[in-house]
């Protein structure tokens, strides 16, 4: 077991790695980082001596591996825009987001799974259409145009809550509502298409054959097994959440790491970008890896590498 | 004598099939009855609606099937009008089912003791600690070995026979007075399936129950079988005692059939000439590398020990073995789908092992192969036309002239010509395998491989295409190698016959040799374990023959 | 055990035949192709159709409501902030929205598909490296790239198409990689190869096809994604660039004025809406009518 999660843990890192790398690529030649923090009406000479004092005319590989063996001690640089380390500013702003991408998932999986279950045990009936119209209306509201008419909705024209700020549990239910009904529609077709499929296989039939109560049927045999794609969806789907969290959190004016994004990219704070893309990468990975774990836990035969 | 009565009986019952099918019915005006202590093998093809009778028993059909007419009597009960609460009340406990696939019957997330318990659970209210014991007790009397250790196995750490008898043990776990077996014997090797069909005329005497066993194989019948139901389309065409209907069938369908099942055929003795040899293959062997996995080491598999043998200029050799034997890592090797480790294929004057894959393509015409599953062997995308004329065009040829040729192929293998036109899924599984076989012969081989390409067939189709087979190999001048588990096919159509198991070659020699005095320990087991060994098949049942 | 097994007479029509049936019997397709085709139209033919010149400003007309909340028919959708006519913005804004969706997916679908294809394909050391490469393409934030570099280059269409086709082609290359060993496995392809058949022939006459309706799903459902990857990216304030009429950008710009002008962000929304369930649908239901030919 432990080979498996040693050699595990180094695929990550080498993904992690390589997603830094590119990024910092990315970020070094789409825009010369001194022009941008010198300003528009910096002279030539300026634009220089900022190059010089922040070692932008060193090669691309120095710069990499300067900020790695940096960035592996937790120091990620200073933020340009607000002066202040950016580990600091991150590790504020986290907690937030994370709150808001647990609740939404929780909302999402909440509302996703019992209705492709029964999607799936009532095939073409009205409940099934009906789900299957929510998803895909669901699928096509873009997120921050659903979360302005609920802000309408609720807000404004109801007053039961917050459109901003972050001071109460209401601040966060219409940004989870937000964030999370963008992935319901996925995890709620997957659910269902993988209980027809389960359903449909030749272990439910042996369980059926034996007598089993269909309750039984449905939860011990068939959801376990179909369970297993939609862990690994979900862990996905969290790691779309926390990109998504960039437009929710501006939307709402919720001070997480996702509004932080937003502002260090309109103000180009190249470090604070890069540690963000690093940081956001490492969830992800966090994520699927516990999403395989769990999966290797249902599923015995995924024990085996 | 007091009357016994019928464990199961089945009265008029027709089961209709949605709008769009081939007919109404699935099965219609069923009458047939299960005595308690016997076995009712219910025989037919694909189609025939023998597992929807079943699968009707048990309550178990699709939600587009419905039973519209008839009785279903059991325990003094119609289970057509019984609510399906009360019917899956009487499910595993007093009728019980075993299906045809052992591989995916079992839910692999739980281990095979908790799958055995949770019948106990279901029906019973016996404490834990018995319901183990029981378990145990059943584990044994299907003769699974290292009881206690299959107890605490995950489906996917056991063979296909071993998953098989537990699903037999799940049957017999409350005793059932009804089991009902869906060709449960099919999907396993032939050595196995005889042990599995020992357990079930064991079962008939022990256990008291009356068995309905659904096949396709008229072998398994004449080993297992008390009385026979022959149906065809739905409809039962004739039924009666075994010997009756296995040596006197009357019926024209029952007839056919039997008529197919292939055996040896004394016209078919050649007469040993010494003819150049086709093939010469010396040394061939393939070994793999299995990854190291949690539970074992890297090992290396030899799935092929160097092998030898020819094949002479117009025989046919058959090469008989079980899963494992190394018979289709030998074929891939020969075709160079993969390349062997050792050895020569000379094939005239190439060794076409040897060939590097640069210069392989233009000797690859000698030698091709017909393979097992007609759906899978042709493009569902690509006209018929356009993938037969892809072999000659490929070499070199114009495609006029392999057009040209392709027409004529189809005449050969006795379908229509316009058949270029269309799609693989306007024809059936045997039409197909006729094409895969003109398809074949479009590049006017030397050597035709054909790999289990009857096996998927249903028995009457196969005994086309057998003929066809014949036929086309005496009129091309071919060298066949036939590649089969079915020792019936190989006593059919071969002449000389090899066997093999666990990589090499146990035994050869012409079929009378083989199967008249056979040598070594494996091949006797093999013989031994031919359902219905002992039955001799009639000749000439079928009256224009 | 199905029905399929009793009833064991082969269809006489050709797979493509069988197809366009299908096609005409599923709702969801015809809605959705109906709907799309309508839009492609408006705006393919915007110039001609439009009442305004989307960009002109007229300060004495600003925030004229819509014909149906009180407003004139010389402004059916009413006007916005600057005075610009919306019918004609959404009109404009429509061929950004269409463009940016279309030549995006087709980007992303030619990167994706030939990584996904090789990979399934070859397996080794070749499906390796195409793993490794979709897991460190799904570990990015897309987002975040996407604005950072967007941000950094300027927001002009091409760059958007640009950025948004390199990032989007995971969602090809992993379905097509699970399609193109499905296929590999069948046995068609071994009796090509037995045949002599070349392997960009092999690829090309026999895996492509077989694979080509799963590609044509994803390119659809991929090109609704861009659609409002592009949207929220306007929105944003870091994609399109003012006074470019981005659909998303409408939106922004209509936020501020939420509490009394509410359809400067309702008519833009509906219009994505309307864009991307009618992608969907189509998507959706070639997939439904694609599937259990695949499925055989």
């Amino acid at each position: 077991m432990l080979k498996f999660v040693f050699g595990k843990l180094l695929l990550a890192a080498c993904v992690a790695l390589t997603v830094s790398a590119v990024s910092f690529g990315l970020l070094h030649l789409a825009g010369d980082p001194a022009i941008a923090l010198a300003g528009e009406s910096a002279s030539e000479a300026d634009i220089e001596a900022i190059r010089v004092n922040f070692g932008y005319d060193r090669p691309l590989l120095v710069q990499y591996g300067d900020w790695l063996s940096r960035a592996a001690t937790g120091d990620f640089g200073i933020s340009r825009f607000f002066n202040k380390p950016v580990s600091e500013l991150v590790w504020d702003r986290l907690p937030i987001t994370m709150m808001l991408g647990v609740f939404a998932i929780i909302f999402a999986l909440v509302l996703a799974i019992p209705m492709g279950v029964l999607a799936a045990t009532r095939p073409n009936s009205w409940f099934d259409r009906i789900a299957l119209f929510i998803s895909v209306v669901g699928q096509a509201i873009p997120s921050f145009w659903f979360g302005l008419i609920l802000i309408v909705i609720f807000s404004i024209n109801l007053g039961w809550l917050p459109a901003s700020g972050a001071s109460s549990w209401k601040n966060f239910v219409l940004p989870t509502v937000v964030l999370g009904y963008f992935a319901t529609p996925a995890l709620m077709r997957l659910t269902r298409t993988g209980m027809l499929d389960v359903l449909a296989s030749d272990y439910v039939r042996t369980a059926r054959a034996k007598g089993l109560p269909t309750r039984k049927v449905l939860f011990k045999h068939a959801l376990r097994n179909a369970m297993i794609p939609v862990v690994s969806l979900a862990a996905v789907q969290m790691g779309f959440m926390l990109s998504g969290s960039i437009i929710v959190e501006s939307v709402f004016a919720l001070p997480g790491a996702g509004q932080l994004a937003w502002v260090s990219i309109s103000r180009n704070d190249l470090p604070m970008i890069q540690a963000l893309i690093l940081i956001f990468s490492m969830f992800y990975i966090v994520f699927t890896f516990a999403a395989d774990v769990l999966n290797a836990w249902l599923d015995p035969r995924l024990r085996v590498s | 004598m007091t009357e016994v009565r019928p464990v199961l009986s089945i009265r008029d019952l027709s089961v209709a099939l949605p709008q769009g099918g081939d007919r109404p019915f699935a099965v219609e005006s069923l009458n047939l009855d299960v005595m308690p202590n016997e076995i009712v093998c219910i025989v037919g093809e694909s189609g025939s609606g023998k597992s929807i009778t079943s699968f009707t028993t048990m309550g178990l059909l699709p939600r587009t099937l419905r039973a519209t007419s008839g009785q279903i009597m059991f325990g003094g009960r119609n289970l057509l009008e019984m609510p399906e609460r009360e019917h899956a009340r009487l499910r595993g406990s007093e009728m019980a089912m075993i299906f045809q696939e052992p591989m995916t019957a079992l839910n692999p997330c739980y281990t095979v003791g908790d799958q055995i318990e949770e019948i106990f659970a279901a029906h019973t209210s016996i404490p834990r600690a018995e319901r183990r014991t029981r378990t145990l007790a059943l584990l044994r009397e299907v003769k699974l070995a290292d009881a206690d250790r299959i107890h605490q196995s995950y489906p996917h750490q056991l063979s296909g026979g071993q998953r098989q008898r537990i699903v037999i043990a799940m049957a017999l776990a409350l005793g059932p007075r009804l089991l009902i077996a869906d060709e449960p014997t099919t999907a396993l090797d032939v050595t196995t399936q005889a042990q599995i069909l020992n357990m079930f005329k064991e079962l008939r005497r022990a256990r008291d129950a009356g068995i309905m066993f659904v096949t396709h194989d008229f072998g398994v019948v004449a080993e297992i079988a008390d009385k026979v139901v022959v149906m065809q389309k739905g409809r039962v065409v004739e039924q009666g005692p075994a010997a009756e209907i296995l040596n006197r069938p009357q019926h024209p369908y029952t007839r056919l059939l039997i008529d197919a099942v292939p055996r040896r055929r004394p016209e078919a003795q050649a007469p040993r000439e010494e003819r150049p040899v086709a093939l010469r293959v010396s040394g061939v062997g393939k070994t793999f590398n299995v990854a190291r996995t949690l539970f074992k080491p890297a090992r290396q598999v030899a799935a092929l020990k160097p092998v030898e043998f020819a094949l002479q200029s117009g025989e046919t050799l058959g090469i008989v073995g079980e899963s494992g034997s190394g018979k289709t890592t030998l074929v891939r090797c020969l075709i160079r789908l993969i390349d062997p480790d050792s050895g020569e294929v000379w094939i005239g004057n190439t060794d076409f092992a040897a060939e590097p894959r640069g210069r392989l393509r233009s000797h690859r015409k000698d030698i091709q192969i017909v393979f097992q599953d007609p759906y899978g062997s042709l493009n569902p995308r690509r006209r018929i036309g356009d993938q037969l004329v892809e072999g000659p065009v490929n070499f070199g040829e114009s495609r006029e002239s392999a057009l040209k040729r392709a027409r004529e192929l189809m005449r050969i293998v006795r379908m229509d010509e316009d058949s270029l036109d269309r799609y693989p899924v306007q024809f059936s599984g045997g039409q197909r395998q006729r094409i895969c076989i003109a398809r074949a012969l479009m590049v006017q081989p030397k050597i035709l491989i054909a790999d289990e390409a009857v096996s998927a067939l249903d028995v009457s189709v196969q005994k086309e295409v057998l003929t066809l087979l014949a036929d086309i190999k005496r009129q091309f001048g071919l060298s066949m190698l036939f590649i089969t588990h079915d020792l019936r096919v190989a006593a059919q159509i071969c002449d000389n016959i090899i066997v093999m198991s666990n990589g090499e070659i146990v035994e050869r020699g012409t079929v009378d040799e083989v199967f008249g005095d056979p040598k070594h320990a494996y091949t006797q087991q093999l013989l031994n374990a031919m359902p219905g060994r002992a039955w001799k098949i009639p000749d000439n049942v079928v009256s224009n023959q | 055990m199905s029905a399929q097994t009793v009833a064991a007479v082969p269809p006489r029509l050709t797979p493509r035949q069988q197809l366009w049936r299908r096609a005409w019997r599923h709702k969801g397709l015809v809605f959705g192709a109906t709907v799309l085709a309508v839009i492609v139209l408006l705006a393919v033919f915007a110039p001609l159709v439009a009442p305004h010149d989307p960009y002109r400003q007229n300060l004495l007309a600003r925030m004229v409501p819509p014909v149906f909340l009180g407003g004139t028919w010389d402004h059916p959708l009413g006007t916005d902030a600057l005075g610009r006519d919306y019918l004609s913005r959404l009109l404009y804004g429509a061929r950004i929205s269409l463009m940016i969706g279309f030549v995006t997916a087709m980007i992303s679908a030619v990167i994706g598909s030939v990584l996904g294809i090789l990979g399934g394909y070859f397996g080794g050391k070749v499906d390796a490296v195409v793993t490794f490469l979709i897991s460190v393409r799904l570990a990015m934030p897309v987002v975040l790239v996407a604005l950072a570099v967007v941000a950094l280059l300027g927001g002009s269409l091409i760059v958007m198409m640009t950025v948004l086709g390199l990032l989007l082609w995971d969602r090809f290359a992993v379905v097509l990689r699970t399609a193109t060993r499905q296929v590999r496995s069948m046995e068609y392809v071994a009796a090509a190869e037995v045949l002599g058949a070349s392997l960009p022939r092999i690829l090309f006459k026999d895996i492509l096809p077989n694979v080509m309706s799963q590609l044509i799903v994803i390119a659809t459902l991929e090109m609704a994604h861009a659609i409002l990857l592009e949207a929220s990216l306007s929105f944003l304030g870091l994609g399109v660039r003012p006074p470019t009429p981005s659909w998303g950008l409408m939106i922004s710009e209509g936020k501020e004025m939420l509490l009394f002008q509410p359809w400067l962000i309702a008519i833009p929304g509906v219009a994505l809406f309307l864009v991307v369930i009618s992608i969907n649908m189509f998507g959706d239901g070639v997939r439904d009518i694609t599937a259990p030919e695949g499925r055989n």
